[in-house]
């Protein structure tokens, strides 16, 4: 059990990494990842509110719509919830825990159109239905496990960034196309990850 | 006037074209361009989302308040994507299961969003439909691109038609991940250098945003926001 947990948990952060292997939040991937302080605030911002998010769609989805047959909804509820729980945590942060608002507050906004998360809380759902033993734990597990390869993925490449920063780049590479160049060389450093969680935790 | 109708078509398949111009909808960009039939799968659901979101925007824009017009966007695009999602598991399974969790994440697309807060809230219903019709377009036409690019070298076919696999063996890399952050740049880089102006793109992007006005990170000035 233990181990299906730790397995699950290293593979979302290393080989299913959601930005550059799942292509989920690249926006603020390209974004926000240009100071390293930016780029972390923003990805525990999303770690927090995909936790918060797959604890509190999996089991609408598991005991509302699914006994109802209502599976078709999924889209909109999920979407809806989304919006609804990230204005509720902005709320809630902002008149209790204010020195928290003011590092996360601004990114929070953002994370309701972020595709990242609603991809979690709809990947854990369909991996469920392959696996019926993938249950409401693995899901947290996993979607912990995906925010936190997103903060690993933005922290490096943020220091990738501060670095192009300095160099002398063709006029025509410049901004865009130079940081997306950059983010193809980190992805190929992570499929060396590739069939590391079998060959650990066999 | 006909003109004008033409110009909203137009405009989004090359001058304000969504992927390479206004850097929106990077995620099924990069992500489902593996082969050229997924783009084409994927540019055509778009589309239909696109049109119908912008067509019911565009009849509600007088009785939808200010305050709650992003939720309401949202509902509006998620129910049309439920509609596309129902009818392409029951006519296309096939496309279904290749495009998997990117289907119905269209909803999130920044194209959609963008162009309902940009274009379809402030114009009447036909220069709507149309622009939603010209940003599909250039959607699709962006996608095959740059499927077609990447099913070539990394597959050596192209709409699963066997071109260059006789010749060279197939770039395995084109079709993994980082392929697709590397070509995509490089087609932005082109898209660049035609223009010959590319402080546009990144002015545009923020531009096409939602958020445009109440973007903190852009009022920060941290950096190009293409959430």
């Amino acid at each position: 059990m233990f181990k299906a947990l730790a397995a699950c948990f290293l593979a979302s952060i290393l080989t299913e990494n959601y930005i550059l292997n799942r292509f989920l939040g690249i926006c603020p991937f390209l974004g926000v990842s240009k100071k390293l302080n930016t780029a972390m605030g923003m990805s525990s911002a999303v770690t927090f509110v995909m936790v918060l998010a797959t604890a509190v769609t999996w089991p609408i989805y598991t005991y509302l719509l699914l006994p109802n047959k209502l599976e078709y909804l999924q889209t909109v509820v999920f979407i809806l919830i989304i919006a609804t729980l990230v204005q509720l945590v902005e709320t809630i942060l902002k008149k209790y825990i204010p020195s928290l608002y003011n590092s996360l507050g601004i990114y929070l906004p953002l994370i309701t159109t972020n595709c990242a998360v609603l991809g979690v809380t709809m990947l854990v759902i369909e991996k469920g239905s392959i696996d019926p033993s993938f249950g409401y734990i693995n899901s947290l597990v996993n979607a912990f496990g995906a925010g936190i390869g997103f903060l690993v993925a933005m922290a490096i490449f943020a220091g990738v960034r501060q670095r192009l920063e300095k160099c002398n780049i063709p006029k025509t590479l410049q901004g865009l196309p130079i940081t997306l160049i950059a983010a193809s060389l980190v992805a190929v450093s992570f499929l060396g990850f590739q069939g590391l969680i079998d060959g650990l935790l066999a | 006037m006909s003109n004008k109708l033409t110009y909203q078509i137009t405009k989004g398949i090359i001058k304000e074209n969504p992927v390479l111009r206004l850097v929106l909808g990077t995620c099924p960009t990069l992500a489902i361009t593996t082969a050229a039939s997924n783009a084409i799968g994927m540019g055509v659901a778009a589309t239909i989302v696109l049109i119908c979101s912008n067509a019911v925007i565009s009849m509600l824009r007088k009785f939808i308040p200010d305050k709650v017009r992003i939720p309401a966007y949202i509902t509006i695009i998620a129910g049309f994507v439920s509609i596309v999602q129902m009818l392409v598991k029951a006519f296309a399974p096939e496309l279904n299961s290749t495009l998997g969790i990117y289907l119905p994440l269209i909803v999130v697309n920044c194209i959609i969003l963008g162009r309902a807060e940009m274009f379809a809230s402030k114009n009447k219903v036909l220069p709507s439909v149309l622009d939603g019709l010209g940003m599909g377009i250039g959607f699709t036409a962006a996608l095959l691109c740059m499927s077609i690019i990447r099913e070539l070298f990394g597959n050596g076919t192209i709409f699963s038609i066997p071109i260059l696999s006789n010749f060279i063996d197939p770039i395995l890399i084109f079709i993994l991940p980082p392929g697709g952050f590397f070509v995509f740049g490089i087609l932005v880089a082109i898209a660049n250098k035609l223009s010959d102006n590319k402080d546009n793109s990144q002015k545009n992007s923020c531009a096409g945003c939602p958020r445009g006005k109440s973007c903190s990170i852009v009022s920060d000035k941290e950096g190009t926001c293409n959430v």
